[in-house]
């Protein structure tokens, strides 16, 4: 346990300093993490990574409020379709291997980090 | 806020939603670049209101999770308790850095951690226990 605790913290630091400079969650770096330290699952390492996040997130988000950089309605507008997206992901999750899970991650980073760079 | 762009949110919700209950994630990977192209938010508002759409998304694939009894509880609340520190530190450099700066940066995570992802997608399958702590120093 008092080998834990200090891995733990330094997770959380990481993960909040990614969400916070980033504007994620913070999974990126958290779910790697619990499977490099702890020996968790992918799965394990995904719902567990997703709880941490919620705190994560609210308090990154509260914190960019102060600064008055939250658009409040066009976040709300994208979060709530979201929710029927993460049913959906949930779902098929359980239903895929998962390498193929580690793998459509890497495509869509990719992808992604293209369309902010060209 | 014309048609498009409400389609276009809608549409980035849903995905992003999708992203965040397969692969663990808040969906922040799609939101931002998906508020900068649809909505014409710049790089440092769409971070910030990407957290906001971030906590929906967290809440219920975690509730989900647990239903599948892929949750630990008390790890993921100490990760989320002893986060401020850093939360703080990353949300004042966002506000320090130019956007191009951000933009790049953002980028360069993304791709970095694509490359270890796919690392572990193509290696053979030769380990996986549920208990076994995985080598920390071993994959650098």
């Amino acid at each position: 346990m008092s080998s834990r605790l200090p891995r733990l913290a330094v997770i959380a630091t990481v993960g909040g300093a990614f969400s916070g400079l980033f504007g994620v969650g913070g999974g990126t770096v958290i779910v790697p993490l619990l499977i490099l330290w702890f020996g968790y699952r992918e799965r394990e390492a995904t719902g567990t990574s997703l709880l941490a996040i919620v705190v994560i997130a609210a308090l990154a988000a509260a914190t960019q409020g102060t600064y008055g950089n939250v658009h409040v309605r066009e976040g709300i507008l994208i979060g709530i379709p979201a929710l029927a997206g993460v049913v959906a992901g949930t779902a098929l999750q359980q239903r895929i291997p998962e390498r193929s899970v580690a793998a459509i991650f890497a495509v869509l980073l990719v992808a992604s980090a293209a369309v902010l760079i060209f | 806020m014309d048609a498009t762009e409400i389609v276009g949110m809608l549409a980035i919700g849903f995905c992003a939603g999708m992203l965040g209950g397969l692969v663990g994630v808040g969906g922040g990977v799609l939101f931002v670049p998906g508020l900068v192209i649809f909505v014409g938010l710049s790089q440092l508002e769409a971070e910030s209101t990407s957290l906001l759409a971030i906590v929906f998304v967290a809440a219920l694939g975690a509730w989900r999770q647990s239903r599948y009894g892929n949750l630990r509880v008390r790890d993921g609340l100490l990760i989320g308790v002893l986060s401020p520190l850093g939360v703080l530190a990353g949300t004042a450099l966002a506000n320090a850095v130019t956007e191009r700066t951000l933009e790049l940066a953002f980028a360069a995570v993304q791709l970095f951690f694509a490359w270890s992802l796919a690392r572990r997608a193509l290696r053979p399958r030769d380990e996986g226990s549920d208990t076994t702590p995985a080598p920390s120093a071993a994959n650098g």
